[in-house]
């Protein structure tokens, strides 16, 4: 059976996986790193979106031998070691930008990629344009709209904090 | 997905080798579209070959008057690359809008060209800028490499390894996505230079092609009128429940239409 | 420090406290749970529409590696068939056809996706490999995909025991009357159309987990559920014959439901009872596909409705003939939508005195159809509210004025309609007008002007709806077929330090129950947010309850917490006089504080809570020690949610693309505990109603083979598919329930499908256009348009 090594979180696992073994299996079932989850079979959803080498991928397609010696952050490790959370995990709170949460992780590291690869500024049609690979059912995604549009300006330096931009 | 073997070699030739010895092989990059079809168990490889770690197989660079891709080069890459943008701008805008974000972080230009998914952008960009398809034996004009639906003119043992783009003088792109997938209903990229003009079709048919009246009215006037009266012919096109072959021969006309007006 | 404490209380835009876990990828929902010894199981799934089994052999499956066990129907004879919760009687009294649903087939396969086999393995693949492996022999026969196939002489009949593929020929109101009217009548307006199927794909796909304690004798089946305590009942008494002491329901965090996860489905039976036989946990997850072809999918009415008028426009009766599509099999509530959450909602806004509605409902081979959010609601109104566009425009009504000339008086509350229901209060005039300015309803003129300029086509619809949420009461539903009671269930348990624990029959999946409802215990009790903790989804947990679905959480279980929070006060009452030496009389009660009356001797709620735990000095000859309660609220009628919805679009001629361009809703949801939460629902419902009206397809073909079945052919909405809403309130209260509620969930998704398609409608006035059936796809606008068949 294939071992891959890579670095999950900021930690090194080395696993055992098949060859079809997809990385969001590594995650969910070898690493019980639940919080990426699998909504769809068609690489659609977004559900299942990690960043590898600071880059979002859908982990439901991508084979977990092909990410070895790669750097995956999931949700699960996007806040602060001290528990503080990311500005986009903050905002999302702020502006109710989730209702059953299940969207919600692949969302969020989704948006950061978003914001991260944009330094100009986003407009709101160019946040739901980014948006493509994302699917929400609940909030009409309005309220993710603004919450990402608020977190752009926190994570870029122009607001400090998300308070401020929220007025 | 049916479990396969996983090989991961650093040169073209290795990968030949590996390709050469399984007859049931099938070599991935970015995995977007294998993937997926693997998840619904319609393919059956015995073996994978990732060309992922071949380093001469990446990179974009200048030659001359043509832009060379490589081709394990991202979509992102590409959308965002300086020297696209500078060159065939239309180029990096193909690649800006493939798929999603995610899609274009792992999709790389060589995994596209050689699946010829009639759907896919790549296709229309590589014919409808008559560019050149490098490969582990030869050179493919683009003419002739799209040979039908997901039917490329690669052998099992070739592999693509970068493409050729001539610079044109102009060019454009316009499509139409389905709703549901956000694949392609019908797109048209249109360019005038060194291979004189083309119109290339895609998401419309089983397979992307050049569009012969619109080359012909727009080599004697270059502009969305000259386009405007040509009806595609509804004969063969593609029809589903997101729109007959009908529909999808007017979209042809608009796309082509809006193509030439995206390209100035 | 309580001064300076934010308001928390009813009204207060709390942020939600379950967003943390969900924030940090801490949410546990069922897929998540992995339980010691797990095996995994994959259902082998019918891949005909319509097909005989004369053979099934699993003998190769079983000797695959990994598997454990293999099932058929043979292995599960004393299973009992998946029962329906509702019974509809015919015009004639005679009930309903309800054939046999089975857990896996026997013999029969009535749609795509029908579960054939089951093959339980150490691993997910390996289960998928072994079902590879069962040799089925199917022979083939007819289908009927569409309920106009099903009814044709010569129909194949997908139950061998309901030839006819008639369920149910159901009617309401008085014929005669309708007649009557009609014959009276000035106008006479005809108008049909088809309310579109589709799949509601909540984005979290369905799971199970059966454990079996082979010490206790205890099952357990983690599910996917909105209702648990539902589940227990259908599953352990019908189906698997499991005590309710024996059978423990868990629906953990839940990845949305929409209704899709109220109905008890085959894979938790599965599950629950091969966990026994094999001694081990056995783990069913859903891929999406699996869910296209096996989760309840919603409407799908044929309908063709007559509406008469007299010559000023005031309406005189309705007429309406519909055919609803029941799919293969009675799935939990599926009788019940098409009749009392439909034809009773037929009235809407307006004073139609006569009324008159018949329902047939057919058998197909098809995926059950069941309560998809509205459920019922939407079909009438997408009904009322196009027929009164196109009489407006028939007639030559403007089609504000028709509306406001039909409307029912502000002051006519409480108002009997000629379908069943008594609306106890609403204000249409103001929600009309409130949306017609927020909208600029006036200006829009100009805009359609600007837009041609531009080469669009713009449009602009309005709707004014009403619905029914709440569904009671036990004693009515129960005449009208329900097998249910419909109340709720609440206990507030006040612990000895003054936190509170609510343990309630709602389930949240989505909804922001852990904060709205920790919000009606501080507003009431006057305990932070953050010391009230909602309980919620674990029978082992809550006494019972109903759970969460048709917008009743709040209405029916926040007004039972309401009652058990009546009960503490009522005891803190006696123990606070007790401990005051004052009379019962004399003690009053606000926002956490006991006082006696006109004195400044009060007691805190949390030192009458310690008095109750460590009852030192306590009136023991009068009350037990403790202080919790529970309250279970039988609701006195429906409530009644409306507003008005306006929608503005823009077409691309060229394309037949519909763009949103604007959308405003005004909503009467009653009083407003989360105003944050409360524009999230609407946002969401209007997001699946312009779903509906423009995106969602579920589409068959004349084989039954399942054509949108995965997000590649059927249409989510994204994010640039949609356009900002503007939500507002404008309260009227509810009379019935204590806390003024009438529910938010559904309003969003059953007031503007109809809003966006007279847009759509209005956007194509200048090309004679009528009516457009949902979706309005491209190349089905292109080809009205163009005349040409586009789609």
């Amino acid at each position: 059976m294939p071992q891959v090594t890579l670095s999950v979180n900021g930690a090194t696992h080395t696993v055992e996986v098949e060859g079809r073994t997809l990385l969001v299996e590594l995650l969910r079932e070898k690493l019980r790193l639940t919080g990426t989850h699998v909504g769809c079979d068609t690489s659609q959803c977004g559900a299942c979106v990690v960043h590898m080498d600071g880059e979002s991928v859908k982990a439901c397609t991508v084979l977990a031998v092909a990410s070895q010696g790669a750097n995956i952050t999931t949700i699960e490790g996007l806040a602060a070691a001290d528990g503080t959370l990311h500005p986009m995990q903050e905002a999302f709170r702020e502006y109710h930008a989730l209702q059953c949460g299940f969207c919600t992780p692949g969302m969020v590291m989704s948006a950061v990629d978003l914001v991260q690869k944009n330094p100009q500024g986003l407009s709101e049609p160019e946040i739901r344009e980014g948006l493509e690979g994302n699917l929400c059912r609940c909030t009409g995604y309005h309220n993710i709209v603004k919450a990402i549009a608020a977190a752009q300006d926190v994570m870029h330096g122009r607001r400090e904090t998300l308070a401020t931009a929220a007025e | 997905m049916y479990d396969f073997a996983y090989h991961k070699p650093s040169s073209v030739a290795d990968a030949v080798k590996l390709l050469a010895a399984d007859p049931d092989a099938k070599a991935v990059s970015g995995g977007h579209t294998l993937i997926p079809a693997l998840k619904h168990r319609l393919n059956k490889p015995t073996s994978l070959v990732d060309l992922s770690g071949i380093a001469e197989m990446k990179g974009i660079r200048r030659e001359g008057n043509a832009i060379v891709i490589g081709a394990l080069t991202k979509h992102e890459a590409v959308a965002t690359s300086a020297e696209v943008k500078a060159a065939i701008p239309v180029l990096a805008f193909v690649a800006k809008h493939i798929g999603d974000t995610q899609v274009r972080n792992r999709g790389t230009l060589g995994g596209s060209v050689a699946n010829n998914d009639p759907a896919a952008d790549y296709p229309a960009a590589v014919l409808g800028l008559g560019a050149t398809v490098h490969t582990s034996k030869r050179k493919v004009a683009a003419d002739e490499f799209f040979l039908g639906m997901f039917t490329t003119a690669l052998e099992a043992d070739e592999i693509l390894t970068a493409i050729s783009f001539p610079i044109p003088e102009k060019a454009g792109y316009a499509k139409m996505r389905n709703p549901a997938s956000r694949y392609v209903m019908a797109g048209a990229f249109v360019s005038k230079g060194p291979m004189g003009v083309r119109v290339a079709i895609n998401g419309a048919g089983p397979c992307v092609f050049r569009q012969a009246a619109m080359e012909a009215a727009l080599s004697a006037n270059w502009s969305a009128d000259a386009v405007a009266a040509i009806m595609q012919d509804a004969d063969g096109l593609n029809s589903d429940i997101h729109g007959s072959a009908e529909y999808r021969a007017h979209l042809v006309t608009v796309m082509a239409k809006r193509a030439v007006l995206a390209a100035g | 420090m309580n001064v300076m404490a934010p308001f928390e209380g009813i009204g207060a835009s709390v942020k939600r406290k379950e967003d943390l876990r969900f924030l940090s990828g801490r949410g546990q929902y069922t897929d998540d749970i992995n339980r010691p010894g797990q095996l995994h199981a994959y259902i082998l799934r019918s891949p005909h529409a319509h097909a005989r089994i004369t053979a099934l052999d699993v003998a190769a499956a079983k000797a695959m590696p990994g598997v454990r066990a293999v099932y058929t129907s043979a292995d599960m004879a004393a299973v009992g068939g998946i029962p329906c919760g509702w019974q509809i009687h015919n015009k004639d009294g005679t009930p309903m056809a309800e054939p046999k649903h089975p857990v896996l087939a026997e013999g029969k396969v009535r749609h795509v996706g029908d579960p054939v086999a089951v093959v339980v393995a150490d691993t997910r693949p390996q289960a998928r490999d072994a079902a590879e492996a069962i040799a089925v022999e199917y022979d083939v026969l007819p289908s009927a995909t569409t309920m106009a196939h099903a009814q044709a002489p010569g129909a194949p009949a997908v139950h061998d025991d309901v030839p006819s593929n008639l369920c149910y020929d159901w009617h309401i109101g008085e014929k005669g009357a309708v007649d009557a009217a009609f014959a009276q009548a000035t106008h006479r307006v005809v108008f049909e159309t088809t309310n579109n199927r589709l799949v509601p794909n909540a984005m979290e796909p369905r799971a199970a987990i059966g454990d079996y304690d082979t010490t206790s004798g205890e099952h357990t089946l983690y599910t996917t559920s909105q209702n648990p305590h539902v589940i227990r009942l259908l599953m352990g008494a019908f189906v698997l014959n499991i005590p309710e002491s024996r059978l423990r329901v868990v629906a953990p965090d839940v990845g949305g439901g929409f209704g899709s996860k109220i109905y008890h489905y085959a894979e938790e039976a599965i599950v629950t009872w091969a966990a026994h036989k094999l001694g081990r946990p056995v783990k069913w997850t859903a891929d999406r596909t699996e869910s296209f072809m096996s989760d309840a999918h919603g409407r799908d009415h044929v309908t063709r409705a007559e509406l008469a008028l007299d010559a000023e426009g005031t309406f005189l009766a309705l007429r309406v003939h519909t055919q609803a599509n029941m799919g293969a099999y009675l799935s939990t509530f599926a009788p019940c939508v098409p009749t009392y959450l439909y034809a009773t909602l037929l009235a809407g806004v307006y004073k139609t005195p006569a009324i008159y509605a018949e329902v047939k409902a057919v058998f197909t081979n098809t995926v059950p159809v069941d309560a998809y959010r509205g459920a019922g609601r939407p079909e009438a109104t997408y009904l009322l509210e196009r027929l009164v566009d196109v009489a407006a425009r028939q007639c030559g009504f403007d089609k504000l004025e028709l509306r406001r000339r039909n409307f029912i008086a502000t002051d006519a509350f409480p108002y009997q309609t000629p379908v069943a229901l008594e609306y106890d209060s609403g204000d249409y005039f103001s929600t009309l007008s409130q949306a017609l300015e927020t909208a600029d309803w006036h200006g829009f003129e100009a805009r359609r002007a600007e837009a041609k300029a531009r080469g669009r086509l713009r449009g602009i619809g309005i709707s004014t709806y009403l619905e029914a949420c709440g569904i009671a009461p036990s004693a009515v539903v129960g005449s009208l077929g329900a097998r249910a009671g419909l109340y709720e269930v609440g206990t507030i348990r006040v612990h000895p330090t003054g936190s509170v624990t609510v343990l309630t029959g709602a389930h949240s999946h989505g909804q922001g129950h852990e904060t709205t409802f920790a919000q009606l215990v501080s507003d009431k009790l006057g305990v932070p947010v953050n010391m009230v903790d909602i309980v919620h989804g674990d029978t082992a947990k809550v006494p019972f309850g109903m759970g969460t679905y048709g917008s009743r959480s709040l209405a029916v279980g926040g007004s039972a917490m309401d009652k058990a929070m009546d009960k503490i006060i009522a005891k803190g009452r006696r123990i606070a006089a007790h401990l005051m030496e004052a009379s019962v009389e004399d003690i009053e009660f606000d926002r956490g504080t006991f006082r006696v009356a006109g004195t400044d001797k009060t007691k805190a709620l949390a030192e009458i809570s310690l008095a109750a735990y460590v009852p030192h000095n306590y009136p023991h000859d009068e009350l037990e020690p403790g202080l919790e309660e529970t309250a279970f609220y039988d609701p006195k009628n429906f409530t009644y949610p409306g507003g008005c919805h306006i929608a503005e679009v823009e077409i691309e001629p060229e394309t037949g693309k519909v763009h949103m361009v604007n959308f405003t809703a005004v909503d009467d949801v009653g009083r407003v505990i989360n105003p944050m939460i409360v524009e999230g629902q609407v946002q969401g419902g209007v997001a699946q109603g312009i779903g509906q009206a423009l995106l969602e397809a579920c589409v068959y073909d004349e084989g039954g083979q399942l054509l949108s079945a995965s997000m590649m052919d059927y249409t989510m909405p994204r994010a640039d598919d949609l356009a900002p809403v503007s939500v507002a309130t404008h309260v009227t209260l509810c009379t019935h329930n204590p806390l003024g509620v009438k529910g938010c969930g559904e309003v969003g998704a059953i007031g503007s499908p109809p809003a966006v398609m007279n847009a759509v409608v209005d956007a194509l006035r200048d090309f004679g256009v009528n009516h457009v059936e949902m979706p309005a796809t491209p190349p089905k606008i292109w080809s009205i348009i163009h005349g040409k068949n586009g789609a």
